[in-house]
């Protein structure tokens, strides 16, 4: 027995999920095969009378199934017996005879959701800790064990997809107001309440839940009425993924034939589509890039070399700053933010006050939100700075600028003091001259806006000590961030990458094509925003400033770059932040197309392109050239890559990121299309020696 | 009935032959030290349910006839105190210094100055210790420490964004302008609120927090029925017996104006039967904690009069009882919010160099069975002992003659404010009753707070 221990108490079994050798429950088929033969003893043993389903592992019930195993499955049939077996184990638990009753601690994902939907009462403890989840979605995939068509018996049609289709958590007291979870105790009485609902079920004192739908339900789900909320389902995923994924497509399917067919239809719905969907492309690229996430929050210098860090000083505290303050501040530390003068430092802390304050009532108390926000120290000078053990410097990107910073925070700071610069392309190389303590110098590169961004970029130059990088590594991991460790050069990583995407935008701008058409083009590619309007986020003048920096690297790509953007800041026209840019904004709130900015590209006088002619332009450009930074070493492995553009920049993550859709697509396709823009559009668009390497030799980048 | 005694020797701060094993006197170690300071007397107005014959009253009321009682129990001179202070949590804000309002009723010259004390359950225990210091350290001969709660007349108020209107709306001058203001409250706003039961910082009720702690020591349902049908059995004899009214000073209080001697709060024909039906409260529907084995909303006063032994047998008053060593404790409030007695009885009774052996009897705060049986757990375990207090075993087997043999919060309610008071003045009585020479009073409080104190009994006494 390696998952389960049984005993018994008062007619009552227990059934303690306690998977040897590991940290977490996880869900397998030798699990479920397990768990079968303890159903078999509860109905053998005549004085059993009912059963409690609880975790033996102090705060998980069960994380969900074993992802690793996805990744071998290769024969569809195989998958649906796995799932049909699953699901038969599942369908008599449901059917038991003897009442059962979950008790739930902790995250309850996936599988052990689902598990717990086929018990007959749900008992969860209202600890934060626990929280319940169907997201399978998110791996490209749907529940196969009955979770499309018990969770909307349960919770109700409306809630059931909005969970199955965005994979979203539930705490425990949210559970409790959907229905899932029919009572809530605190931890330490878990048991003895799951053990006295199993009696009260025993003993009639309790009716087990049917799974029946409610007359609303019956409405929704079984009547014409149907027709308009599976529609308005499918426009929400139609709007939030333009079809790129068809896992929500499938879900939306499995759930409507189970509702008006019934369960048993339903559920053989359900293994076709899983089996469908863990051999999609877009299923292995978002299940690899689950693994890859996972590695990238781990300390790739040890923990162990980082300097303990108590204080974190944040220059500049406008929005970049003070969303790094408000990291620093959740992830434990105390926070001294700097800016030019007292009301800019405290209007920082007032930005930080306001986002921690959205977050009470999401898993936020008022009281920690104010334990929060008064560690941050807003001040004029430098004064404080004797007690920073790591600053991180966020201030306008001029060299001159970041150098007055390292000089004056060097003044003051102790020697194991770290300073990390958030220049998004300054090479750090120029900044250490100013630096007495060069090894200390490391880039902490975050992304707009830095508290949702999952991406830290860390750059080391060549004189950064392995000490400080593992300190700002340290950090970064508890501000809660996916890190990847890059090589001091210009633009680094993402910005060099993204900077050639964008610049590819702007040409197609050039040669006369719309400013909607070419965001729209890569929204629908996958991106979360567009070239265009992303310029209008970032600021304008910022962009051209990345220009500058760049310039020896765009000269090298024979790229002429065109001035439109200088003359744009000239005319006012900085983006978002100015009212208007390539848009229009008002409040804040994106308006239309600017027509005024087309006079910087060549007049109003405006094209159609071929859509997909504009996506894999930008898309390549970017692909390229992560190639090209990999062939440098700027990056590492092509799994760094991977992670730096879809967890930083958006890169549609159902095609894995940059390497992960050069060996899905093949090289040698990518290198053609490459050669055909080059002829028609220039050099610029010339494939990478190492991109042509593995065309040649059709070795995958991932194998390398 | 007190007779002078001025030949009695001032004793040591513990008359024990090898008091002190204890040899780290850090700064956390409090007792008065100094000038001996004894406990002259306490008594309290009979302990009422909420709602009930003290519906009319405000806590400043109660507090006066407290302070009342005592100096006609007393006999001082009320010129010859040094200072009033009082405990209490609910604070009406028409008597936010209510120590002040309560002597200035009870007839102190307005020239004794009066502070108010707050610390949740244990603000008396906190007041009786200032007075203590005060006495000690010379700068008082005389105090009267106690406190008072009304739990019927809390402080109902608006919550903070109609009071931000209101506040505003002095400024106003126009129609049109007082609309405006108005506008973006909503229907919520206008609903008034009573003060909240949770703990500020962690958003839990007191209740919600007991239920768990009696889980987390595995403390059952039926243990704490039990208990709470011993407490009612212990006050119902007590009462019976007649040794409450040593602390009682009887009542009669507008609108009805009843004779009240005895406290209405415990239910002698209670039994294991009634108990065991109660629906749980705070953690519905599979917790423990029920009306019955918790606490009951009291309306209530306390008061002592502390002393300096030289002044109190000058005055030619016995004193019962000598405050000795007193320590506080606080602990995390959310994992720890009601176990402060585990702490705080271990440490006070290595700083006093006592033994458990030498207890003879123990006034425990009832909040709730459930913690009171999940803190005498703790005491009792090898392992808490081990993980939580740095010892190498259990700190203190408790023997349960010697708990609460009157009764306790549970029985005889619970006034927040005044609750301490009760403690100190029963232990020092039973003291007397039992043929004790140590009592230990202890009490947990709202905020993970805890407190500990060692009371002997006064031997030139009766």
């Amino acid at each position: 027995m390696s998952y389960f221990r049984y005993d018994k108490t008062d007619g009552v079994a227990t059934l303690w999920l306690e998977q040897q050798g590991s940290d977490v429950n996880t869900l397998s088929e030798a699990m479920i095969d397990e768990f079968a033969e303890m159903l078999d003893r509860v109905e053998q043993q005549p004085d059993v009378r009912a059963a409690v389903l609880i975790s033996g592992k102090p705060d998980t019930f069960v994380v969900g199934a074993d992802i690793r195993q996805f990744v071998t499955f290769d024969d569809k049939d195989e998958v649906r017996a796995l799932l049909r077996k699953g699901q038969a184990v599942l369908m008599r638990l449901e059917h038991l005879s003897k009442p059962v009753v979950a008790a739930v601690h902790g995250p309850a994902i996936g599988g052990g959701l689902e598990m717990i939907l086929a018990c007959h009462y749900r008992v969860a403890t209202d600890s934060t800790d626990t929280t319940f989840a169907q997201a399978e979605v998110k791996l490209g995939l749907l529940p196969g064990l009955g979770g499309t068509q018990r969770l909307p018996r349960i919770v109700g049609v409306t809630t059931g997809l909005e969970l199955l289709l965005t994979g979203k958590n539930l705490y425990a007291k949210q559970a409790r107001k959907a229905g899932l979870v029919d009572a809530l105790i605190h931890p330490p009485g878990l048991h003895h309440a799951a053990l006295a609902a199993a009696r009260d079920l025993a003993h009639g004192r309790r009716t087990r839940r049917r799974l029946t739908l409610s007359w609303r339900d019956r409405l929704l789900a079984q009547t014409p009425l149907r027709r308009i909320v599976y529609r308005r389902a499918q426009t929400d995923v139609d709007e939030r993924t333009y079809g790129n994924y068809p896992a929500p497509y499938r879900i939306l399917d499995t759930v409507r034939t189970g509702l008006s067919k019934g369960m048993k239809a339903g559920l053989d719905a359900e293994a076709d589509a899983f089996a469908d969907l863990v051999l999609t492309p877009e299923s292995r690229a978002l299940v690899n890039l689950f693994f890859l996430q996972n590695d990238a929050q781990k300390n790739p210098f040890g923990a162990a070399q980082a300097r303990e860090v108590d204080t974190v000083g944040v220059l500049g505290a406008g929005l970049m700053g003070s969303g790094i303050a408000e990291l620093s501040t959740r992830g434990g530390y105390d926070v001294v933010l700097k800016d030019q003068t007292m009301e800019l430092a405290a209007e920082g802390k007032g930005t930080i006050w306001r986002s921690l304050d959205d977050s009470v009532g999401k898993g936020l108390r008022a009281f920690e939100r104010d334990v929060l926000a008064e560690r941050v120290r807003p001040v004029a000078d430098v004064d404080l700075f004797g007690k920073v053990d790591l600053t991180i410097e966020a201030v306008p990107e001029k060299l001159d600028l970041k150098q007055q910073m390292i000089r004056d925070v060097e003044a003051r700071t102790p020697e194991h003091h770290v300073f990390a610069s958030n220049t998004s392309s300054i090479p750090l190389k120029q900044l250490a001259e100013a630096s007495q303590r060069p090894d200390r110098l490391v880039g902490m590169h975050y992304f707009s806006p830095a508290t949702k961004v999952p991406l830290l970029e860390i750059i080391r130059h060549a004189d950064s000590a392995e000490s400080a990088l593992a300190t700002a590594c340290e950090v970064g991991l508890k501000q809660d961030k996916t890190l990847i460790v890059v090589r001091d050069s210009p633009g680094f990583y993402t910005t060099r990458i993204l900077a050639l995407y964008m610049n590819e935008g702007l040409e197609l701008l050039n040669e006369g094509a719309d400013i909607r058409a070419v965001d729209t083009a890569m929204k629908q590619f996958g991106f979360p925003v567009g070239p265009l309007a992303l310029f209008d986020d970032v600021g304008v003048d910022i962009g051209a400033g990345i220009y500058d920096v760049l310039a020896d690297l765009f000269a090298e790509r024979g790229i002429d770059t065109s001035d439109a953007a200088r003359k744009m800041v000239e005319a006012g026209a900085k983006g978002r932040k100015s009212g208007r840019g390539f848009y229009h904004y008002e409040d804040d709130d994106r308006q239309g197309v600017n027509d005024d900015v087309y006079r910087f590209f060549g007049g109003g006088e405006r094209r159609t392109f071929a859509k997909v002619d504009v996506q894999e332009r930008l898309a390549l450009m970017m692909v390229n050239e992560a190639v090209r930074c990999l062939e440098e070493d700027v990056i590492d492995t092509p799994q760094d890559g991977d992670v730096g553009a879809v967890f930083g920049l958006g890169f549609p993550p159902f095609l894995g990121g940059p390497f992960w859709y050069l060996d899905t697509r093949g090289a040698g396709d990518v290198v053609q299309r490459l050669e055909q823009f080059t002829q028609a559009h220039g050099p610029r668009l010339t494939p990478a020696t190492l991109l042509t390497e593995h065309a040649d030799t059709g070795r995958s980048f991932y194998a390398s | 009935m007190d007779h002078p005694s001025p030949q009695t020797p001032a004793p040591t701060p513990t008359n024990r032959p090898s008091p002190n094993r204890s040899s780290n006197h850090s700064s956390n170690q409090r007792s008065t030290d100094g000038r001996a300071v004894v406990l002259v007397d306490g008594v309290r107005v009979p302990f009422m349910r909420s709602g009930g014959h003290y519906l009319d009253l405000l806590a400043y009321d109660l507090a006066r006839s407290a302070v009342r009682g005592l100096l006609e129990r007393t006999g001082l001179e009320p010129a010859s105190l040094d200072r009033v202070i009082m405990g209490i949590v609910m604070q009406n804000p028409k008597t936010s210094n209510v120590a002040r309002e309560a002597a200035l009723g009870a007839g102190i010259p307005n020239s004794v100055p009066a502070y108010t004390v707050t610390m949740a359950c244990i603000s008396s225990n906190q007041a009786i210790t200032s007075a203590a210091e005060l006495v000690a350290s010379g700068q008082a001969d005389a105090v009267i420490a106690g406190g008072t709660e009304s739990l019927s007349d809390v402080p109902i108020g608006f919550g903070k964004a109609l009071r931000k209107k209101l506040y505003q709306l002095r400024k106003v001058e126009s129609v049109w302008a007082y609309r405006k203001l108005f506008r973006g409250l909503s229907l919520s706003d206008l609903v008034p609120r009573t003060p909240g039961i949770e703990e500020y910082s962690t958003g839990e009720s007191m209740g919600e927090y007991g239920d768990k702690l009696a889980a987390m020591f595995g403390v059952s349902r039926k243990d704490q029925d039990e208990y709470a049908l011993r407490s009612h059995q212990n006050a119902a004899r007590a009462t019976r017996e007649g040794k409450l009214s040593a602390e009682i000073t009887p009542v009669a209080v507008p609108p009805r104006f009843d004779p009240l001697d005895t406290d209405n709060t415990v239910r002698p024909d209670t039994s294991m039967d009634k108990l065991s039906k109660l629906p749980p409260v705070y953690v519905k529907p599979y917790g423990t904690i029920t009306a019955g084995n918790a606490s009951p909303l009291t309306d209530g006063a306390a008061a002592t009069l502390v002393m300096s032994e030289q002044k109190a047998l000058a005055l030619g008053l016995t004193p019962k009882a000598y405050l000795r060593h007193y320590c506080y404790v606080a602990q995390d409030p959310y994992e720890e919010l009601l176990l402060g007695p585990a702490y705080a009885v271990p440490k006070l009774l290595d700083e006093a160099g006592l033994e458990p052996g030498d207890i003879d009897v123990i006034e425990f705060h009832e909040a709730f069975a459930g913690q009171v049986l999940a803190v005498l757990t703790a005491l009792g375990s090898d392992t808490f002992a081990r993980d939580k207090l740095g010892r190498s075993s259990r700190a203190f087997e408790v023997d349960m003659d010697i708990l609460n043999r009157w009764g306790g919060s549970i029985s005889l309610g619970h006034p927040f404010g005044a609750t301490g008071a009760r403690l100190v003045t029963t232990a020092a009585n039973r003291l007397h009753d039992e043929d004790g020479q140590f009592a230990l009073v202890t009490a947990c409080a709202a905020g993970g707070l805890g407190h500990a104190l060692i009371v002997e009994r006064y031997e030139g006494s009766a």
